[in-house]
C-alpha cells in the first residue's frame, strides 16, 4: 500500500479509518498461520513477540467489525494461536515456550520455541493473556471453534501462576531465564503495569497474595510538571498499554482517589506534559513544536538498520557538546533520555485522551514529514535531527518498517475512540472487575 | 607511601613522630576514642565547653575524610572538572586548547598539598591547645568506665566511641590476589591506569570512577543492581547513568563480578549479567563496595558494649550503647556513612552525654551529595519513604532546562524536586540534581530544619541569576496550584469593583 493521500483532503474519521485499517494490515502480513504467531517487526526473520500476539488477538475483533476480515477467519486466526499455546512446551527449558503459564518474550514464528536466550515475560504474557480474553469475550457464538476459543481463553488463563512470578516478594518480578531464575529487575514506578495487576488479581486459580498492588503504587511519583499535576512515567506508551484493555475512566484506586484524579485523566495530561516540552524544546531539535510533540519507546537512529549512518552514535550540537543517539530505547520527558525522535504512533495511540491535540499532531507529522509513512502505517519512530538532505530537501531519519506493538495499540485505541469496542468486551470478561475490585478500584462502570 | 614535603607537614598534624602521649588526668568528663570527624568536632565542642577530654587515636588524626576520603577525592574531582572542561571549551566559545596534557603526578600533587594545608586543622598540637589530652596507640575498654592506651588508663564519666569504619571487600574470588585499589589506596597512585575497573555504583565508585575516566582512564563501572545510588530516586540515577555514558565509560549495570585472574601478567575480570558471561581486561580495580564499622580490638565486651561487625555499634536514639557511660558516634553506628553525620553526632553526643541533652538521631535533617558531575543531592523523606509512612506527598518538579543560570552556564542537565505534604506547603524532602547540587540542597535543609514551607520560600529573592533559583521557582509552582477556581473567581470580582 502506498503513503496516505495528502491529509488534509480527508476528514478526521476518514483519516483514522484509513490509518487504523493500514495498522491492522500489519497483523495480516506478519502472521503465521500453522502456529498463530506475529512477528515482533516487518524485518526480515524477526522473531514473534508474544506481546504482539496479544495485540493481533484484540484487533482481530475489530476487523471483523470493520469488515476487514471475516468471523470465520479471524476465529480461525484466533483458534491457531490458541491452540499453539495451549500445546506448548511449559517445561522452562531453554528451548521451551514457556513455563508456570508464563511465556517466553520472544518465539520462533514457526516452531514456537524460545529465541536470543529471551526471558519469561511476566508483563508481555499479561499482554498476550489481555489478547486471549479479548478473543474470548468476543467469540462467543456456539459454533465449534469459537466453543473452543473460550474453552482454551480460559485454559490459558488459569494456568498462569501470578504467585509464582512474585518470588515470595511484595511485588511481581520483570521475568525469569531458566539459566539464572529470577531476573533483578521489579517494578518500580508508574508503568504500563496496571493491566498485569488487574490480570494477576482476578485469577480464580493462582491470584497474587499480599498487599502486591498497593506495593506497587507506593513507588508513584505524583508531580507538578510545567503547571500539570501527573502520575509520572516519562514515555507515551506508558500511559497506553493499559488503556488499550481497559476502560479506566472515572475508576479510581486508592492512591488516585487521595489525588482526586484517575488514570485515563492522567493519561491526558501526559499529554499535554509531552506537548508543553515540545514547545519548550529543552535539547534544541529539530521539528519539535506543539504540533509535533511524542516520545515514547520506539526505534532511534544508532545502529539502526537502514540508517544512513549506521554506526553513529554521536553528534556535537552548538552549546550543547556531544549529543547522543540512541537505538531502540524507552525516550521520556521531562527527563529524558531525548534524541530528537519522536513517535507518531504514540501520539496516535494516545487519540482517546485527547483527541483534539492528536488528530491536528498527526495531520501535521504527516505533512511535514510524509516519510514517516510506508504502506499506509506511521513508522515507530523518526528523527528531523537526524535527517539529511536529499536533492535539496531536509528528510528525517525514518524508522525502517514496522513494529507491531506501534500498529496493534494504534488499532485498538483508535476503535476505543470511536466504538469502545475493546473496552466493552473486557468490561464483560469475567476476571476483570474482580481484578479491578481486589486493586480497590471503584466508581467508573465498575 | 609517597614521601614529599606535603605528606611530612600532613604527618607532623595528624600523627606528630615525636608525640609524647601526656599523662593522663584522674579522670576525664569525655574520653574520644577515634580522631575521625566525629571525635574531633565532640573533642573541641566539650573542651570549648570547660569539659577535661581525652582523645585516642590508633593511626593519623582527621580520620578517612582527610586522608583517604572526602578531602583526597574531591580534589582530584575537581582536577578531572578542570580537564574536562578544557576539552568541552569549544562550547563556550573559547578556542580547543591545543595539545592538552594531563600531568597526573602534578594532580596528585596538589591533592597532597591541600590535604597537607586542610590537616593543620585537624592537628595534634591544635586539639592540644584546645585543652584536649592527645594519646596516640590502640585504645581497649578494661571496665565500663576505664580504657587502656599505650600503657595508661584512662578513667571516665562519659565515653565516646568513633572508630569510623573500613572499606569493605566483596567476597569475590582472586581479587584478594590481584592488585586491587580501595579508597585507602587509590590516593597513593603514581601512574593513571591505562583501564580501569569501579566494582560498585555507589557515591564513591561513581565519583571517583567518572574522576578518573575524565583524567584519562578507560574505566568501565560495575553495578549488580539494575541502577546506581540504590538510596537515589530513579530519575536521579537514571540521568546519573546517562551522564556517565555521555562521559564515555563503559556503564555495566544489573552485572556482577564473579571472578578474578591474573594470567600472562594480565588481570582478568569474569562478569555475569543475569545468563549474560563476559570476561574484561584491566590494568587496576578499584572497590567502591561498602564500608564496615571498626568495632575490633577494642574490647568493647569489658564494657559491655553491645557490637555486630555489619551494624557496628548499636546504639538508642540518643545515640547511647548498651553501657549508659559510653556513647557512640559517627560510621560506627550510623547508617549514613558521611563525614557531616559524624561531625553532627559527634557534636550530639557531647550535649547529651555531658549537659542533660535528649537529642535525637532520628530527628535529624540529614543532606547529603555524591559529588558526580552533575552532582546529586537529596534531604529528607524521599517519596517512598513518605507512602510507607502514609503521608500524602506531590513532588515539585523544575527542571533545570527551565533555569536561566543553569542554561547559560551550559550546565542544564537536572531537577530540582521538592516534596511536600498534600494539602499543606510543608517540605517534606526533596532531591537536586545539577552541577553544584551539594551547595544547592543547604537552602531546603535550612528550611525544613525551620519548619519554613513553599509559600515562604517562593518569596525568598535570590540572587539573579542563580541555580538555587529553580527552588524559587518550585515553589512558586506550589502557589500557582493554590490559585484554586474559587479563588480566581473571587479576585476577579475584586478587580472588577
Amino acid at each position: 500500500m502506498p503513503g496516505l493521500p495528502m491529509t488534509d483532503d480527508l476528514p478526521d474519521d476518514a483519516l483514522l479509518d484509513e490509518l487504523q485499517r493500514a495498522a491492522f494490515g500489519y497483523f495480516v502480513d506478519a502472521v503465521d498461520p500453522a502456529t498463530g504467531l506475529v512477528a515482533d517487526t516487518s524485518r526480515d526473520h524477526a522473531p514473534a513477540s508474544i506481546a504482539v500476539v496479544g495485540f493481533a488477538l484484540s484487533t482481530y475483533p475489530v476487523a471483523v467489525e470493520r469488515g476487514w476480515m471475516t468471523r470465520t477467519e479471524a476465529a480461525a486466526r484466533t483458534l491457531a494461536a490458541l491452540r499453539f499455546f495451549a500445546r506448548s512446551d511449559q517445561s522452562g527449558g531453554a528451548q521451551a515456550t514457556g513455563y508456570k503459564g508464563f511465556y517466553y518474550h520472544f518465539l520462533d514464528r514457526g516452531t514456537g520455541t524460545r529465541v536470543w536466550s529471551s526471558e519469561l515475560s511476566m508483563i508481555d504474557t499479561a499482554l498476550l493473556i489481555a489478547g486471549v480474553l479479548t478473543a474470548s469475550c468476543y467469540f462467543q457464538a456456539s459454533t465449534p471453534d469459537e466453543r473452543t476459543v473460550r474453552e482454551l481463553a480460559d485454559l490459558l488463563y488459569r494456568r498462569v501462576d501470578w504467585r509464582w512470578a512474585q518470588d515470595g516478594g511484595d511485588t511481581i518480578r520483570q521475568g525469569w531465564k531458566p539459566e539464572c531464575g529470577f531476573l533483578h529487575y521489579g517494578w518500580e514506578g508508574y508503568s504500563e503495569a496496571i493491566l498485569l495487576y488487574v490480570l494477576a488479581l482476578g485469577s480464580p486459580t493462582h491470584p497474587i497474595v499480599g498487599d502486591c498492588y498497593h506495593a506497587w503504587t507506593s513507588t508513584y511519583q505524583w508531580e507538578n510538571q510545567y503547571d500539570h499535576a501527573v502520575l509520572y512515567a516519562g514515555p507515551l506508551f506508558v500511559h497506553q498499554f493499559s488503556h488499550a484493555w481497559l476502560d479506566l475512566r472515572g475508576l479510581q484506586d486508592r492512591f488516585m482517589r487521595d489525588k482526586r484524579s484517575d488514570y485515563f485523566e492522567n493519561s491526558r495530561q501526559a499529554v499535554f506534559v509531552q506537548r508543553e516540552y515540545a514547545r519548550r524544546n529543552p535539547y534544541e531539535f529539530v521539528g519539535y513544536d506543539t504540533s509535533c510533540w511524542g516520545l515514547s519507546a520506539g526505534e532511534g537512529p544508532a545502529n539502526a538498520p537502514g540508517s544512513a549512518r549506521v554506526g553513529e552514535h554521536w553528534q556535537t550540537a552548538p552549546d550543547r557538546g556531544p549529543r547522543r543517539w540512541f537505538g531502540y530505547a524507552a525516550r521520556g520527558v521531562p527527563y529524558g533520555p531525548d534524541d530528537g525522535t519522536l513517535s507518531p504512533s504514540a501520539v496516535l495511540a494516545s487519540l482517546p485522551f485527547a483527541p483534539e491535540l492528536v488528530v491536528p499532531t498527526v495531520r501535521t507529522m504527516m505533512t511535514r514529514y510524509p516519510e514517516i509513512v510506508t504502506a499506509g502505517r506511521l513508522t515507530s519512530g523518526f528523527n528531523p535531527t537526524h535527517g539529511e538532505t536529499v536533492d535539496n530537501q531536509r528528510r528525517a531519519w525514518v524508522s525502517p518498517g514496522h513494529f507491531g506493538l506501534d500498529q496493534g495499540v494504534v488499532v485498538m485505541m483508535i476503535e476505543n475512540h470511536r466504538s469502545e469496542l475493546s473496552w466493552r468486551l473486557m468490561r464483560d470478561c469475567p476476571y476483570v472487575a474482580p481484578g479491578l475490585r481486589g486493586a480497590g478500584f471503584t466508581g467508573g462502570w465498575l | 607511601m609517597i614521601e614529599d614535603a606535603s605528606e611530612r607537614e600532613r604527618a607532623a598534624n595528624v600523627r606528630p613522630p615525636a608525640w609524647t602521649n601526656p599523662e593522663p588526668a584522674e579522670r576525664y568528663h569525655l574520653v574520644i576514642v577515634g580522631g575521625g570527624p566525629a571525635g574531633l568536632a565532640a573533642a573541641h565542642a566539650a573542651a570549648a565547653r570547660g569539659a577535661k577530654v581525652a582523645l585516642i587515636e590508633r593511626a593519623r588524626l582527621g580520620g578517612t575524610d582527610l586522608n583517604v576520603g572526602t578531602v583526597p577525592s574531591k580534589a582530584i574531582i575537581q582536577s578531572s572538572r578542570v580537564f574536562a572542561e578544557m576539552r568541552d571549551a569549544v562550547r563556550y566559545g573559547v578556542p580547543d586548547p591545543a595539545e592538552v596534557e594531563l600531568d597526573f603526578a602534578g594532580i596528585m600533587a596538589r591533592m597532597r598539598r591541600l590535604r597537607a594545608r586542610i590537616s593543620r586543622d585537624a592537628g595534634a598540637a591544635r586539639l592540644a591547645a584546645a585543652g584536649v589530652d592527645v594519646f596516640f596507640g590502640d585504645a581497649s575498654f578494661v571496665a565500663g568506665d576505664a580504657i587502656a592506651v599505650a600503657g595508661a588508663t584512662l578513667g571516665f564519666r562519659k565515653a565516646m566511641i568513633a572508630t569510623g569504619s573500613r572499606p569493605h571487600l566483596p567476597p569475590i574470588p582472586g581479587l584478594v590476589d590481584a592488585t586491587f585499589l580501595t579508597n585507602e589506596t587509590v590516593f597513593e597512585l603514581t601512574a593513571l591506569p591505562e583501564r580501569l575497573l569501579v566494582i560498585g555504583g555507589g557515591p564513591l565508585g561513581c565519583e571517583l570512577a567518572q574522576a578518573f575516566h575524565r583524567l584519562g582512564a578507560r574505566t568501565t563501572i560495575v553495578q549488580d543492581l539494575p541502577l546506581f545510588l540504590p538510596k537515589e530516586e530513579r530519575d536521579a540515577a537514571q540521568i546519573l547513568s546517562n551522564a556517565l555514558a555521555r562521559d564515555g565509560l563503559e556503564v555495566r549495570l544489573n552485572t556482577t563480578v564473579t571472578r578474578v585472574r591474573v594470567e600472562r601478567g594480565e588481570t582478568l575480570v569474569d562478569l555475569i549479567s543475569d545468563d549474560y558471561h563476559s570476561t574484561i581486561t584491566v590494568d587496576a580495580i578499584l572497590n567502591g563496595v561498602g564500608r564496615r564499622p571498626n568495632v575490633e580490638g577494642l574490647n568493647l565486651g569489658a564494657a559491655e558494649v553491645d557490637h555486630d561487625p555489619v551494624a557496628g555499634i548499636h546504639v538508642d536514639d540518643l545515640l547511647r550503647t548498651t553501657n549508659r557511660r559510653i556513647y557512640a558516634a559517627g560510621d560506627v553506628c550510623v547508617e549514613h556513612k558521611f563525614t557531616h553525620v559524624a561531625e553532627a553526632t559527634g557534636r550530639m553526643v557531647v550535649r547529651n552525654a555531658l549537659f542533660l541533652g535528649r537529642e535525637r538521631l532520628s530527628e535529624l535533617v540529614v543532606p547529603w551529595c555524591t559529588f558526580t558531575d552533575p552532582e546529586i543531592a537529596h534531604v529528607g523523606a524521599s517519596v517512598r519513604e513518605a507512602h510507607d509512612r502514609d503521608i500524602p506527598v506531590t513532588t515539585y518538579v523544575i527542571p533545570l532546562h527551565e533555569v536561566t543560570r543553569a542554561i547559560v552556564d551550559g550546565h542544564d542537565l537536572g531537577f530540582v524536586k521538592i516534596h511536600v505534604r498534600d494539602g499543606t506547603d510543608r517540605i517534606l524532602g526533596a532531591t537536586i540534581v545539577a552541577r553544584h547540587a551539594g551547595e544547592m540542597i543547604g537552602e531546603i535543609t535550612a528550611a525544613i530544619m525551620a519548619g519554613v514551607g513553599l509559600r515562604t520560600l517562593a518569596h525568598v529573592i535570590h540572587a539573579s541569576p542563580v541555580q538555587t533559583g529553580a527552588i524559587q521557582l518550585a515553589a512558586q509552582a506550589f502557589c500557582r496550584t493554590q490559585l484554586t477556581p474559587t479563588l480566581k473567581q473571587r479576585l476577579r470580582r475584586w478587580l472588577a469593583r
